[in-house]
């Protein structure tokens, strides 16, 4: 548990400028460095899109443990992918209070809209879809996440209102 | 942005500020903010855990143990540093208050969180977010830098001699994790598995140090008993259970949202009269009554007063103040089933009970739900269940054990409706699933 010392900034580094700023940072504001652990594992994927091995070698080395280590830790939470996702990944909750309010059928519908299932990418590679567990908007529901957007009180009309905009975002 | 409701029975204390733009640090203290951790400096530690104990505030997470009481277990000579941990892990399904305390309220609790901390002596605070609620992170990360630059956090705060740290962070998705020592596991940097009680968190808890861990409303509650008292807002709710919490009504209710209410407040009022009653005028045919975790009442169980007690002696529990609503549309064995299988999705795994309990809860389910079960895979859903309970280190197990019991103890008839391949009369079968099983 004891805090290692290595030297800041770490380098050389597979990350952004920024983001590597933020990570010899994020690892001093703890008492132990491995603290750091699941919100750097969370901001490495958000950035390249999912925890490859040399991300996963890099933040190992950048706590001061093994990469086993670390792949023990990221494969507890659900949050955490090695494999690319789409570029917007379309997360339903179909749990209770969204399921009341239509999420499974808002899930059949993304299915059908985007031609893929659970834990699929398009063929573009611009959506991923998800069922997901309760995401917290349990008065709002039904409910999605796109990444870390929120959509609530959702229609399958109002759903594809939503998907055309990422689409559009897709297309800049 | 989630929508904000509002009832003229509400009684509006730690929702008092949502809508009014106090994320913002100047406005926050234009509503009063950061008084009462000025009054808490000036009266010192044992002052603070008198008032936490006079005011009746119980843990609004789930459990319900009295905040002053469990501050008091903290020793006060520690050899390890001290910390205050918030777990805004909120994850228990059917609950979204936390949601709307780090969208509208930031400060509160990082407020609450020096509270805490001078009242049991610990320099550092950890508020913990769950991992799909980074926008709200990015208000709390910001509410905190505020809160550096007017000098209320770092060294000597308000101009004392007490130095105060605020770290916040987020999870990456794991129900579990909301579990107190999981929690801290998770902190640590490992997987949320729990630890084995005692020692409790008061005594052995994050890095090995005393730690008080307080659910995020608990923690915004905090500053709002010094600004009105604590005597004041025992009096609020009822006998031993003091103030106003978070309900948060979802399902079937004609006006969801998340409602302000003094403990104690009926049930059958807040979905009839605050919640407007049931959408299309549809019968009711069951509340869940405090999260997914906590069994499910009839309607003739819910003419009762919605604090730990009275819910407690229902045969239920308050939980986490998510008020699921349920019409007559629903399949009570699918809802059953749909909630097993988030149990069995979330279990860490470690005790045996939970792994392979909730495991053979959904398969059973799963073949019930599509017309393919027996007589005697109802008992058997009951005979799992029971044998979950009280069998595992943390109350997963439990979660996953209570509401399924009382499916099948309350909705038998329901059950047996789907034997012999009988065609459910109200939701689709999930028969492909079955091919898994």
């Amino acid at each position: 548990m004891s805090a290692t010392t290595l030297p800041a900034p770490f380098a050389p580094t597979i990350f952004s400028p920024e983001l590597a700023a933020r990570f010899d940072k994020l690892v001093t504001l703890y008492p132990v460095r491995r603290s750091a652990l699941v919100p750097m594992l969370l901001y490495a994927q958000d950035e390249i899109g999912y925890l490859s091995d040399s991300a996963i070698a890099e933040i190992a080395q950048r706590i001061g443990i093994t990469e086993l280590d670390v792949r023990n830790v990221l494969s507890y939470y659900s949050m955490l992918r090695t494999k690319p996702a789409g570029k917007f990944n379309v997360q339903v909750c179909t749990n209770i209070s969204c399921m009341l309010r239509g999420g499974r059928e808002l899930l059949e519908h993304c299915e059908r809209r985007l031609g893929i299932g659970h834990k699929q990418v398009t063929p573009d590679g611009v959506f991923s879809l998800e069922e997901v567990e309760c995401i917290g908007a349990c008065s709002w529901a039904p409910a999605v996440q796109v990444n870390y957007d929120f959509h609530d009180n959702l229609t399958p009309e109002a759903m594809d209102a939503v998907l055309e905009s990422y689409r559009a975002k897709a297309n800049e | 942005m989630p929508t904000l409701v509002s009832h003229p029975e509400e009684v509006r204390i730690v929702s008092s500020r949502f809508g009014q733009g106090a994320a913002e640090i100047d406005r926050y203290l234009e509503l009063g903010g950061y008084q009462s951790v000025r009054k808490a400096i000036d009266q010192g530690p044992d002052w603070i855990i008198a008032q936490m104990k006079a005011s009746n505030l119980r843990g609004r997470g789930g459990a319900g143990f009295p905040t002053g009481m469990k501050w008091s277990f903290v020793p006060k000579q520690s050899a390890k540093p001290k910390y205050v941990l918030v777990n805004g892990d909120e994850s228990e399904p059917g609950t979204c208050k936390d949601h709307l305390i780090f969208l509208h309220d930031p400060h509160a609790v990082i407020e609450g969180t020096i509270i805490a901390g001078l009242a049991i002596g610990a320099k550092m605070g950890f508020i913990y977010l769950r991992g799909e609620y980074r926008y709200l992170l990015k208000i709390m990360e910001k509410a905190i830098a505020d809160a550096y630059a007017k000098g209320f956090l770092g060294k000597g705060i308000f101009g004392s001699q007490f130095d105060f740290e605020v770290v916040s962070q987020t999870g990456a998705g794991a129900y579990e994790v909301g579990e107190e020592s999981a929690l801290m596991e998770s902190l640590e940097g490992k997987r949320g598995v729990p630890r084995i009680k005692p020692p409790f968190p008061a005594v052995v808890g994050l890095y090995g140090g005393p730690t008080v861990i307080n659910n995020a409303e608990t923690i915004a509650t905090v500053p709002h008993i010094f600004r009105i008292g604590a005597e004041e807002y025992a009096k609020i709710g009822s006998e031993r259970n003091g103030g106003t919490r978070l309900f948060c009504v979802s399902g079937h209710a004609a006006r969801n949202g998340v409602y302000e209410l003094p403990m104690g407040y009926n049930l059958k009022r807040l979905i009839y009269e605050v919640a407007g009653g049931i959408r299309d005028g549809r019968p009711l045919k069951a509340v869940v009554p405090g999260g997914s975790s906590t069994p499910v009442l009839l309607p003739n169980e819910i003419d009762i007063g919605l604090d730990f007690d009275q819910v407690g002696k229902a045969g239920s529990m308050l939980g986490s103040g998510g008020v699921v609503v349920l019409d007559d549309t629903v399949c009570m064995v699918d809802f059953a089933l749909r909630t097993i299988a988030f149990y069995q999705h979330e279990s860490c795994g470690w005790c045996i009970p939970c792994r392979e309990g909730t495991d053979w809860l959904k398969k059973t389910l799963t073949r019930l739900h599509a017309g393919a079960g027996e007589m005697r895979d109802i008992d058997n859903v009951r005979y799992l269940a029971e044998n979950m309970l009280g069998r595992t280190f943390c109350p997963l197990g439990d979660a996953a054990a209570m509401p399924t019991i009382a499916f099948v103890k309350k909705f038998r008839q329901e059950f047996e409706d789907h034997l012999d391949g009988k065609p459910c009369p109200h939701a689709r079968h999930t028969v492909p699933e079955l091919a898994a099983v």
